[in-house]
């Protein structure tokens, strides 16, 4: 029997990053938890995993290489690196016990792709309806949004730098739509 | 060599720059800066096209985007434009351009008989004439009609360029870059306001750029005009778009601009876009859109040479051309003086200003006196002769009562004409603004009611270069403070609205002709006259908007700018009502034509909509898999080796699955994962399923109804966990599925304790189905026992397979002994092809969702989608099994007791074999009960089939298994039915078919426990 | 494009949101005590309002929330939006008075 755990392959990984001007790239694989609960949960979630998940809408909150995206008033997308989706899990689960709660795995469901550059913003704005004016969409928002035909999280990591989490199938779309904004910047 | 009526200085064109172009084929030079229209002014051509319906010469009347005559194509091959206008297409090096509307040729038209026989082509003359005989229409009258008329040649060549897209955001967006414009946005940006500032134009300045003398804050107009635009472009809050057209006001606040990028340069950049459609949103608008010169209505006031005084003002002033060398100056407004003086000062000779009116109140006929012009007040233009450009003007004196003195007669090769001015106020009625008609200034000015948007200069009617710019600031700093709020304060106040007169004029200049021999424009664009105007009166329209349709003023492209106010004037007096109370049209976007490039953007090719692939679609496409589209999805249908067709095929893979062992990618699937101590309680109210008893490691085909009881979706769910379900839904319905769950959830049952996460992406779905399943993948499981005693047909286990986590499902949708395997989706492919390895000795065969849809239907399992629609309820479809009898309540429970829900014939699911077993049935097929209705259904026609009709066919295929074609329908009463032989009429005949159960294969389920 | 003000995440706009119909007509408890009349008007009766109207929207492509909002169906303004669960707010009379 073949052992495959090492066997991953990615959506976009056939894509050349080379081919545009360097403003767009696709991010290294991450482990990516769907939780789900009332606010009175969140407390404990922070003391598992180490990231107060932000109560304020549209925030993300980050510490070392773990992140907490509010998706919505009950809904949080908490990332941490490759290999620790199962205990992570196991610790949320244990940590939260006896609560009601909801942690799903979703790391292939999506894929990050990076947008960064001083035209980031303008890049993005050929697809994303948003304001994002970095007054309106300062560092640390996030937000799941549209790009054109497909939805996204889109999440500013830095002034000039988004993180975007795109759906598996929707990725390959997504991906040629940058870089035909990129072209035409 | 410079071109004859080109000025020795001046002018805003760079005369180190010689461009040369063609025009009908014959070169020409021009200067950087031209538009191809005052090019073409520049080297004496004024007859530039025909006219829409009487073919009538044709000359250029405008300066800008109000142009309705000087329509051309431009370029050539694949990058080819028609009907743009001569006065906004910017010249350039190689430039080629085209006349339109004619055959052979501009200069002699046959189609311009069109002209003599005008008497048969009045207001509405297609709905008139052509009527009979009525097959006619279609096959000859139209096609001739549509040859003949309409503008120019749709180009029939792939598109070459590129367009993009952008959003934009900003506090105030400022329309229209003349004086009020950049006053306003100036103010705005030094209010702190992020400002976007838009212009049609090339360059910013609007009547600025034909500003002679004007003096703005002590400077020359063109120095602060400079230094305005300096400021403007240095400003890092303000974005500034020229040759950007606002051609549509959408509600709240976001506007679509159209910026052509590319069709001035000689050779644009590759892969730059040609146009970038912008949708902006703006907290404020101001729209400082201007005012357009209308013309003067009298007898053939259409001739090649006869344009709006503004307009040549304009060809003398920005470009240096001499638009003529002899001018008559027809006008009821001070405003044309002023061009007759500038054009006199540039040896233009002035033969006569002809003043409709009696009195002059402003300076400007002093000043022409004094400059020795001649002006005759109460004076009218009657007549006009020249064949391919004017020559020669008869005038008379006109007393207010309209009588007409002795005529007399001017030669000249120019004749210039100011109506009055109309307020460019499209985009504000765009916005649902309120209008309110002006008496003295004969207009419509904005009036409120509007959006987040106020009006600035000329386009309310301030007019004059201090108020225009006064008003702008005004404006700016209104739109900042609204917008930006905080401290900012609007200092200055709006421009108090002028009382002076001054207005024009709305009404035909009288002439002495008979009104029905007169050919008196309108509208040029569309060819209607002020007599089209006053027939479709007579001929019992009232409405303003049933007027417009009948005789097509105003329309299409031209949307009203130079033609509405006279023809409303025309009309109001036909109808003998006020003005205001006729009213005026409804202005709709685009205010000029936008490319169809703009709109789809990168829509288009791979970029069109997204396409969905499965992680196996790679290795499919090796296989030469031939594939379908599911929604966006792309999905296997058939494997085809060695040429087969599609029948052999999907026979082929039936066979392999039936046989042995068959491999489908069934990844689409939709799947939701319920998580909560309450998720079986709201599995309970969403289902029609019981859901309590479901023991973990157990699945359950669950239906869902839509509230009013009509099936909305089905799918196979696993209890992972008590508190845990995985569900799957059909491809189609999984974002409806999750929404309709979120609905009840989030606004019915808020206490509920439990959630939903979207999984459809985390797995990759295996189909490993048929009698050798098991020993394929007994193979590759690690922990997981896959005897039927311990994984009964409907479980669940969680494992590994080949070292990956998974969910290994026994389940089937083939009605064979068949599992499904997900793993998470980055190891999919990886997962089938250890799969396809694994079962080589048991010839493994991949197939595709034509044979998935034939197994299923040997099973009678049913598609929602396909067997089902909108009306389908679970008894319908012999699913009234899974209801969970016991439950108080469910979504659609109540309704399934409505009387007719309940009806004995109701349409119901059934088999139907065709007595011939070689004939598959076609799906849609409607089905009658016996063959005497069939016959009288074919002679009678439709509407004995809609009363004799009791079904239809929803499903058929050829099945290997059963040899024979199978199907499925809907037959009202169908269960009573069994054994009954029914009809399916089909043009080639009647085929005869026996109503059966739907299970064709296996009905005990047998395999399915093996 | 509407520009649409959900309650959780601020101004978004109209592409991002999916209609949910008429807002406030709540489920019943036991449907089955509904006679069928009852039960027909709560699946298909709408007010079918000119003016003022209760709606849901979802911020789908957003926070996800559905919630209630107030719009005059004659110019497209909302003059207010909010949760599911609250009150339908009450307006000042000009504000909620249809339009002629």
């Amino acid at each position: 029997m073949p052992d495959l755990g090492q066997a991953r392959r990615g959506v976009l990984g056939g894509v050349d990053p080379s081919s545009g001007t360097g403003m767009l790239a696709v991010l290294p694989p991450l482990s990516r938890l769907i939780f789900r609960g009332r606010i009175s949960t969140i407390g404990r979630v922070a003391a598992a995993f180490g990231v107060e998940p932000a109560m304020e809408p549209c925030r993300a909150s980050v510490s070392g290489e773990r992140a907490a995206l509010w998706l919505g008033p009950d809904e949080w997308l908490l990332l941490a690196r490759e290999s620790e989706a199962p205990d992570l899990i196991e610790k949320l689960t244990v940590a939260l016990a006896p609560l009601s709660f909801s942690l799903v795995d979703v790391s292939h469901r999506q894929v990050g792709l990076k947008v960064s550059g001083e035209h980031a913003a303008l890049l993005l704005s050929a697809g994303c309806p948003l304001d994002l004016d970095r007054q309106a969409f300062p560092i640390g928002m996030c937000t799941r949004t549209l790009l054109q035909k497909t939805e996204i999280v889109l999440w500013r990591i830095a002034e000039t730098a988004f993180h975007l989490e795109v759906a598996r199938s929707f990725a390959p779309y997504a991906w040629g739509f940058l870089e035909q904004a990129e072209r035409d910047l | 060599m410079s071109a004859p009526f080109r000025l020795e200085g001046g002018g805003r064109i760079d005369r180190t720059r010689t461009l040369h172009f063609t025009f009908d084929g014959k070169p020409y030079a021009g200067f950087a800066g031209d538009t191809l229209a005052s090019a073409l002014l520049a080297n004496g051509v004024h007859l530039v096209g025909r006219s829409f319906k009487y073919h009538r010469p044709r000359g250029i009347v405008a300066a800008g985007s109000d142009e309705p005559n000087a329509l051309v194509s431009v370029g050539s091959g694949p990058r080819f434009t028609p009907n743009l206008r001569a006065t906004q297409v910017e010249l350039h090096d190689g430039l080629v351009a085209q006349s339109q509307n004619h055959w052979p040729s501009v200069n002699f038209d046959l189609g311009a008989l069109n002209d003599l026989f005008s008497p048969l082509f009045p207001a509405g003359f297609y709905y008139k004439t052509f009527m009979w005989p009525k097959s006619a229409w279609k096959r000859f009258y139209e096609p001739k009609i549509r040859a003949m008329a309409g503008l120019g040649h749709a180009p029939t060549l792939p598109d070459p360029d590129s367009y993009a897209q952008r959003y934009a955001h900003c506090d105030a967006l400022i329309i229209g870059a003349g004086p009020a414009g950049i006053a306003a946005a100036l103010a705005a940006e030094a209010h702190g306001a992020r400002v976007i500032l838009c212009d049609e134009e090339a360059e910013l300045g609007g009547s600025l750029l034909a500003e002679r003398k004007g003096i703005i804050e002590g400077k020359d107009a063109s120095a602060w005009l400079a230094d305005a635009v300096a400021k403007l472009r240095q400003s890092p809050k303000v974005r500034w778009l020229s040759r950007t057209t606002a051609f549509g006001y959408f509600p709240h606040n976001m506007l679509g601009l159209a910026e052509r990028m590319t069709d001035h340069l000689a050779a644009p950049a590759d892969g730059r876009p040609r146009e970038r459609l912008w949708q902006v949103r703006a907290k404020e608008v101001v729209l400082a859109t201007g005012a357009l010169e209308r013309p003067l209505v009298f007898p053939d006031n259409d001739r090649p040479g006869i344009m709006l005084a503004g307009a040549a003002r304009q060809y003398l002033t920005r470009y240096a051309v001499k638009p003529g060398s002899r001018a008559v100056v027809a006008t009821a407004h001070d405003e044309a003086y002023r061009a007759a003086l500038e054009l006199a000062a540039a040896s233009v000779e002035i033969a006569a200003i002809v003043d409709i009116r009696q009195d002059m109140p402003g300076p400007w006929a002093a000043r022409a006196r004094a400059a020795g012009l001649r002006v005759l007040p109460s004076t009218t233009l009657c007549a006009t002769s020249g064949r391919h450009r004017v020559s020669r003007v008869e005038i008379a004196p006109c007393g207010s009562d309209g009588k007409i003195g002795a005529r007399s007669r001017l030669d000249c090769d120019l004749v210039l004409m100011c109506g009055g001015f109309t307020p460019t106020i499209h985009l504000f009625s765009q916005a649902r603004g309120k209008l309110r008609f002006a008496e003295k200034l004969n207009a419509f000015l904005p009036d409120g009611g509007a959006e987040n948007l106020r009006c600035a200069g000329a386009c309310r009617g301030i007019f004059g270069l201090e108020s225009a710019i006064a008003d702008g600031v005004a404006a700016g700093e209104a739109a900042a403070r609204d917008a930006v709020g905080g401290r900012v304060e609007a200092v200055h106040a709006p421009v108090p609205l002028s009382e002076d007169g001054g207005g024009g004029r709305l009404e035909p200049l009288p002439n002495h002709r008979s009104p029905h021999r007169v050919k008196a424009f309108v509208d040029f664009q569309n060819d209607v006259t002020a007599k089209d105007v006053k027939l479709a009166v007579r001929e019992g329209f009232r409405s303003i908007e049933h007027i417009k349709r009948y005789t097509t003023t105003g329309m299409a492209t031209d949307q009203g700018k130079t033609s509405n106010m006279n023809a409303l004037g025309i009309a109001a007096s036909a109808l003998d009502k006020p003005l205001p109370t006729v009213g005026l049209t409804t202005f709709r976007m685009p205010y000029t034509p936008v490319t169809f490039g703009a709109f789809a953007g990168s829509a288009r090719g791979e970029l069109f909509d997204p396409v969905r692939v499965t992680s196996t679609h790679e290795w499919a496409k090796v296989k030469g898999a031939v594939f379908e589209d599911v929604g966006q999805w792309k999905r296997a249908r058939y494997f085809p080796v060695k040429g087969e067709d599609m029948q052999r095929a999907v026979a082929r893979e039936c066979q392999a699955v039936r046989q042995s062992v068959g491999l489908f990618d069934g990844s689409t699937l939709g799947k939701i994962e319920i998580v909560g101590p309450d998720a079986a309680e709201f599995m309970n109210r969403i289902y029609v399923n019981p859901w309590t008893k479901l023991e973990p490691g157990r699945c359950r085909y669950g239906v869902m109804l839509r509230e009013d009881g009509s099936i909305l979706d089905d799918g196979v769910v696993g209890r992972l966990a008590a508190d845990r379900f995985h569900v799957t839904t059909t491809t189609g319905g999984a974002v409806q599925v999750l929404n309709h769950m979120e609905d009840f959830l989030q606004t019915e049952w808020s206490g509920l304790d439990c959630w939903l996460t979207s999984t459809t992406e985390q797995w990759a779905v295996i189909a490993v189905q048929g009698p050798e399943s098991r020993k394929v993948l007994e193979r590759l499981v690690e922990d997981i026992d896959l005897s039927s005693a311990a994984m009964p047909h409907m479980s669940v286990r969680q494992g590994h397979i080949c070292g990956v986590p998974t969910r290994l499902f026994r389940v089937s949708f083939t009605g064979e002994l068949g599992f499904e395997i997900n793993v998470p989706a980055d190891y999919g492919r990886a997962i089938w092809e250890a799969v396809f390895d694994a079962g080589f000795s048991r010839r493994i065969t991949p197939y595709g969702t034509e044979a998935m849809h034939v197994m299923r239907a040997e099973k009678g399992y049913i598609i929602v989608g396909q067997d089902t629609d909108g009306t389908v309820t679970a008894d319908d479809v012999g699913l009234s099994w899974a209801i969970g009898k016991a439950k108080k309540d469910f979504v659609g429970k109540r309704s399934l007791a409505r009387p007719a829900m309940t009806d004995a014939d109701r349409k119901q699911l059934v088999g139907l074999l065709p007595e011939n077993p070689e004939l598959v049935l076609e799906e849609g097929a409607q089905i009658v009960a016996d063959r005497q209705s069939a016959i009288g259904q074919k002679m009678i026609g439709r509407k004995m089939m809609g009363e004799k009709m009791i079904g239809h066919v929803t499903s058929s295929y050829f099945s290997v298994a059963l040899g024979r074609g199978i199907a499925l329908a809907m037959v009202a009463g169908g269960r009573r039915r069994m054994g009954e032989t029914l009809c399916v009429p089909m043009p080639e005949g009647v085929i005869k078919a026996v109503v059966t159960n739907p299970v064709f294969l296996d009905p005990e389920g047998k395999r399915l426990d093996a | 494009m509407l520009l649409i003000d959900c309650p959780f995440c601020g101004k978004r706009p109209e592409l991002e949101f999916r209609y949910g119909g008429e807002a406030h007509i709540a489920r019943p408890d036991d449907p089955s005590e509904f006679g069928d009349k009852a039960w027909g008007q709560f699946l298909y009766g709408r007010s079918n309002q000119r003016g003022m109207h209760a709606e849901r929207w979802r911020h789908v492509h957003g926070c996800g929330r559905f919630f209630n909002a107030l719009r005059d169906t004659t110019n497209d303004r909302f003059a207010a939006t909010y949760k599911i669960g609250e009150e339908r707010p009450a307006l000042p009379e000009a504000q909620g008075a249809v339009e002629a």
